[in-house]
């Protein structure tokens, strides 16, 4: 029983978990992708209420643990009895909801890093709120904001296992199934940080890479 | 007051535009809000008997002994993910090609392992694969360690390198010796700047406490499970989810509070070393998701 066995023995665990990994990052990551660019959008809004929801909003995600975001949508939600939604949709408003409000932070963060000029300089040559932000602000905005999202998609890729916590099949809740077969879940477990490694350097490695040809430029 | 730039002081038009897309923004808002609370009502979720557990005097210890649960774990974890991230921050700045090498791949390994996976490891597989009995206390405070120690070193790191390197290289040539221009000159200088930046992730220490639920380390969360299973209570679990909530919110909101009052004071100040806070700023946007 070499350490490869308990791999090899058990790879249709770790095909399943890791697809159900992917699955509920890649559902999260585009929700909270929207829903963090809304966010945003009332943040730096002409409408004071408007600003006023989203800053409260963040405020409270951003000091809140991920784990009791999701503790409630896997414990207390269903005694609403609103819909009855399966756990994986539950574990992805979860993980949409946390992530959106850094997302909405790092959004407003690169728009108010381009310079006061910009802004000035488009609205003297008379361009409207939406022009200014879709024309002149927003495109400069990118290379701000396109590497620290990335970190935050990593983050929530690896963010991911807490839903695993709660029971789902994704790759965290491997060492369940592993202990009930009876594997060695020590040897387990690092091939799931293993399966994380191959995962998360190559989108890290690609995240400093933007980072540094972008920051460079200005 | 950047956002005011994006767009003129509006006239008559843009104000009619603006009140009416606050209106719907606000009715929006507090549809949702509206329905959640509707929900509560309609489900019985109000009734006096499921919020009466708050009145029982052991309900409210073990709830301060749960949070004293949590604090103790926060407590552990930062000042041990402090030591962790000073000690591989000075391995990674090594000049000794070995020790930097083996401390960049500790701490990139450990920032690229999910924290929770790194805690199952500790708690159920060190004791079934070397035969160690971990805690589920020592596991999540050692896991939060490796982690957050990891994040640090790089935020300590970020910040001696953002320093002028006219710094280090003046206090050569006044001929000091490594050590000496390391603590004497570049790290008074960076832990000021730094200083925001390493409270917002002792924030985040503090929000993965809460992970220890997971492994059943008895803190706030698990015993909100706990009594929210309680049948003769009227299993109050949404009741007590939102009163743990609200704990963990205030606690995070004052150390975020502090962090922000902080750097509030050091852009202030004219010797703040502008530099070293923006690149410890640029970390944090890593360091302070989970």
């Amino acid at each position: 029983m070499g350490p490869v066995n308990v791999l090899l023995d058990n790879i249709d665990l770790y095909a399943r978990g890791f697809l159900g990994t992917i699955e509920l990052f890649v559902v999260s990551a585009i929700g909270s992708l929207i829903l963090g660019a809304i966010l945003a959008a009332m943040r730096v809004s002409p409408v004071p209420i408007l600003r006023a929801f989203g800053t409260v909003y963040v405020n409270i995600l951003r000091n809140t643990p991920l784990t009791l975001v999701i503790f409630f949508f896997a414990f207390a939600y269903p005694r609403l009895e609103i819909y009855d939604l399966s756990y994986f949709t539950r574990a992805c408003i979860g993980l949409i909801l946390y992530t959106a409000a850094f997302v909405c932070e790092v959004i407003r963060s690169g728009v108010n890093t381009v310079p006061v000029g910009q802004a000035e300089a488009s609205r003297a040559l008379g361009f409207t709120f939406n022009q200014t932000l879709s024309q002149v602000v927003l495109p400069q905005a990118v290379r701000n904001v396109v590497p620290p999202l990335a970190n935050i998609q990593i983050a929530l890729l690896k963010n991911t296992t807490i839903a695993a916590g709660f029971s789902v099949t994704e790759a965290g809740g491997i060492y369940q199934a592993l202990s009930e077969r009876g594997a060695n879940v020590f040897v387990g477990l690092l091939w799931v940080a293993v399966g994380f490694l191959i995962l998360v350097v190559p989108l890290t490695l690609l995240q400093r890479n933007l980072d540094r040809r972008w920051s460079t430029a200005r | 007051m950047t956002a005011a730039v994006l767009y003129d002081i509006p006239g008559p038009r843009a104000r009619a535009r603006n009140m009416l897309l606050g209106v719907v923004g606000t009715v929006v808002v507090l549809g949702i809000i509206g329905f959640v609370v509707y929900r509560f009502a309609v489900t019985g979720q109000f009734d006096a008997r499921l919020w009466s557990w708050i009145t029982y005097v052991n309900i409210q210890y073990l709830l301060l002994g749960a949070l004293g649960n949590t604090l103790k774990a926060f407590a552990a974890a930062a000042v041990l993910s402090l030591l962790f991230g000073a000690v591989f921050a000075a391995g990674r700045m090594s000049d000794h090609r070995w020790v930097s090498r083996l401390s960049t791949t500790i701490v990139e390994f450990f920032r690229a392992v999910p924290l929770l996976v790194l805690i199952f490891i500790l708690f159920f597989g060190v004791s079934r694969g070397l035969g160690v009995n971990i805690s589920a206390y020592w596991a999540v405070v050692l896991g939060l360690m490796l982690y957050n120690g990891s994040v640090l070193a790089e935020v300590f790191r970020a910040g001696v390198r953002a320093l002028p390197r006219g710094q280090s290289e003046a206090a050569y040539a006044l001929g000091m010796r490594k050590t000496q221009v390391m603590t004497n000159v570049l790290l008074p200088q960076a832990l000021r700047a730094m200083l925001p930046t390493i409270l917002s992730q002792l924030v985040v220490v503090l929000k993965d406490t809460a992970l220890g639920f997971i492994i059943l380390y008895q803190e706030l969360l698990y015993q909100a499970r706990f009594l929210g299973s309680q049948g003769q209570l009227g299993a109050p679990i949404l009741q007590v989810a939102m009163v743990v909530a609200v704990i963990y919110i205030a606690m995070c909101l004052i150390l975020s509070g502090l962090s922000k009052l902080l750097e509030k004071r050091l852009r202030r100040s004219p010797r703040g070393g502008a530099a070293a806070a923006d690149e410890a700023e640029r970390e944090e946007e890593y360091a302070a998701t989970l």
